[in-house]
């Protein structure tokens, strides 16, 4: 099935081809929109992509595979990225990423089998004033705390260990 | 104690201090009506006065990197905001555009007018969702009021637009040639300089590439003149000017970002931060972000030369020196980004250094051999340090790798890498070779 955007995302990209003097600068935009609808940047999405900016496929997946943000396999329902970079290791970066690992079963980069979380640590997130941080989704939960952590764990609805 | 400066910061405490309502009755948008009645040419002679060294890190000065700029018969000229804050221990270009993105907003007009440019792109990094809808939200109020799009302020026949684009979580993006491949829609490699993007930048055309504090400050610049913004500074004379956000992280007890004239010293910063965590001493300090080789405090700043305006600090220690782009790089380190991780005793540093490899290992794009492989080399080298199974030549090794990734690759990032990779085995040799001989960590890996 070729993938197709939502209405109010078609009308998005219309918008956003309007921001620059060459198609090919909405690429990241567009890989982020319609990764947003599907949850992963899938053959169809890159396919659609590179037939809406007049590239050539293998420039999309260049692209694709170059970006961290860009998932090349499908994930869970809700991603979160705990960093590790050394300002929240030094504040305690690394024991809340083994405590995520530990809670919920599964390990850096791996999603829970009901599919609910993918856990996957990151690099520095600008955050170092406020660490150590995690985020979830769209959000920054900082200056956490292993309970602060399992808080926000069992509001997203997973199965603590 | 440091006196905090509210000029860069002015509206940061104000309530809901990110609308245009806000900012206006704080005095927004006053700057960019006075500059739109200057020749272009006299702004960016202000900004030169003002001595702003770019706040990204490389600390070169705003003034003269907008004065590279020349009107080009057939393309138009752009300016590309770099919000790609991303380098470890870095946390201040998000305050701005979270707390007051109007001033984001105006100094990129600021800016595009003096530089002949009618589109600004401001590159976020993806993460920061916070600081894009901010943003976002800012130029849709800025161009309902028609202070953005055809006519600026009813006034001025000069069409001006902003607008936010999407990282994809690469740090090397916050290289500037790197970010504008990513603004493209390519693979964020950094590109052959020259030609420098003053040439040819974004789609083939003359672009200014400047960090979010510095274009911020394009506004206080104005309103207060150039030469008055530089001597605020206690670097004034070394043509370090004005004021700027400083940072600090790591295992102090009360991290944060603050604003100050430049020229705080560490020791003045770490006070600032409450002191150094749990009462323990400081160990050592990464003075602006991973990239910048880390200072211990019984370090000497030597500066004989009796004529240099940097004498009077010969003989200190390196933290009770101003920190300036040009003191930081006598001290042997670089200013970078102004904001210090603080490391205290008892860490482990080759735990320290092997954190940082990993993230440099991580973030190489691998367009250069030397880089994409002398990154992973000096990981796995520091890996086998902290699993007790180094050797001595391996640790001669780092020094060789390092030495052949300077200077051989496209972009910065390699020295960014190596240099703090070999200061860390330079001056904490002793550790290194503890951790040989004891076939594992004296330390129990602690780094908290």
């Amino acid at each position: 099935m070729p993938f197709e955007p939502t209405p109010e995302r078609a009308k998005e990209i219309e918008e956003i081809l309007s921001r620059y003097p060459l198609k090919q600068a909405a690429c990241l935009p567009l890989l982020h929109l319609c990764q947003e609808q599907e949850g992963w940047c899938s053959e169809e999405v890159i396919d659609f992509v590179a037939r809406r900016l007049e590239l050539p496929t293998a420039h999309v997946v260049g692209v694709v595979t170059f970006y961290t943000l860009f998932n090349q396999k499908p994930v869970g329902k809700h991603q979160i990225w705990v960093c590790r970079t050394l300002p929240c290791a030094l504040r305690g970066g690394e024991d809340l990423l083994h405590h995520c690992e530990h809670r919920l079963g599964i390990h850096d980069g791996e999603t829970t089998p009901d599919g609910l979380i993918t856990l996957r640590s990151a690099e520095c997130l600008a955050s170092c004033a406020t660490a150590p941080m995690m985020q979830v989704d769209k959000a920054y939960h900082e200056n956490l705390t292993p309970e602060g952590l399992d808080e926000i764990l069992t509001k997203l609805g997973a199965n603590l260990r | 104690m440091l006196q905090p400066q509210k000029i860069i910061s002015r509206n940061y405490d104000l309530p809901e201090s990110w609308t245009l309502a806000t900012f206006e009755k704080a005095g927004g948008y006053q700057a960019i009506r006075k500059a739109l009645q200057m020749e272009p040419a006299k702004i960016i002679d202000e900004m030169k006065a003002a001595n702003v060294r770019g706040r990204g890190g490389a600390g070169f000065p705003m003034g003269v990197k907008w004065s590279f700029m020349r009107p080009h018969p057939t393309k138009p000229a752009y300016l590309v905001v770099n919000a790609d804050e991303g380098e470890p221990g870095t946390h201040k270009d998000r305050t701005i555009m979270e707390k007051d993105p109007h001033s984001l907003i105006e100094g990129c007009m600021i800016a595009s007018y003096a530089i002949g440019a009618h589109v600004a792109y401001i590159y976020v990094r993806d993460e920061l969702h916070l600081a894009k809808q901010r943003l976002w939200d800012a130029i849709h109020e800025a161009r309902a009021k028609g202070y953005l799009g055809q006519r600026p302020f009813g006034a001025k026949d000069y069409p001006l637009e902003v607008y936010v684009q999407t990282g994809g979580g690469a740090y090397i993006c916050g290289e500037e040639t790197a970010l504008l491949n990513s603004l493209e829609g390519k693979r964020g490699e950094p590109r052959f300089k020259p030609p420098f993007p003053a040439q040819v930048g974004a789609f083939g055309c003359p672009t200014t590439v400047n960090n979010v504090e510095s274009i911020a400050s394009a506004g206080p610049v104005l309103l207060l003149g150039g030469a008055e913004f530089s001597k605020l500074s206690r670097l004034h004379a070394l043509n370090d000017g004005g004021s700027r956000l400083y940072g600090v992280n790591g295992h102090v007890d009360t991290p944060g970002t603050w604003e100050f004239n430049c020229g705080p010293t560490i020791n003045e910063l770490l006070e600032q931060a409450g002191g150094v965590s749990k009462g323990r001493k400081v160990k050592a300090v990464i003075p602006g972000g991973s990239s910048t080789p880390v200072l211990l405090p019984h370090e000497i700043f030597h500066m004989p030369d009796e004529k240099s305006p940097m004498h009077e600090w010969h003989g200190k220690s390196v933290y009770d020196v101003p920190m300036g782009v040009d003191t930081m790089r006598v001290a042997g380190s670089m200013l970078g980004t102004c904001c210090l991780t603080v490391i205290a005793e008892g860490t482990c540093m080759v735990r320290v250094a092997l954190n940082l490899a990993r993230f440099y290992r991580h973030e190489s794009c691998g367009q250069c051999t030397p880089c994409r492989e002398g990154t992973g080399w000096i990981l796995r080298i520091f890996e086998k340090m902290e699993r007790g199974e180094g050797t001595l030549r391996e640790l001669d090794e780092v020094a060789e790798i390092a030495s052949g990734i300077v200077g051989n690759t496209i972009c910065a990032f390699g020295e960014g890498a190596a240099g703090p990779a070999l200061t860390f085995v330079k001056k904490f040799r002793k550790e290194f070779e503890a951790h040989i001989e004891a076939k594992g960590c004296p330390y129990k890996g602690s780094i908290l």
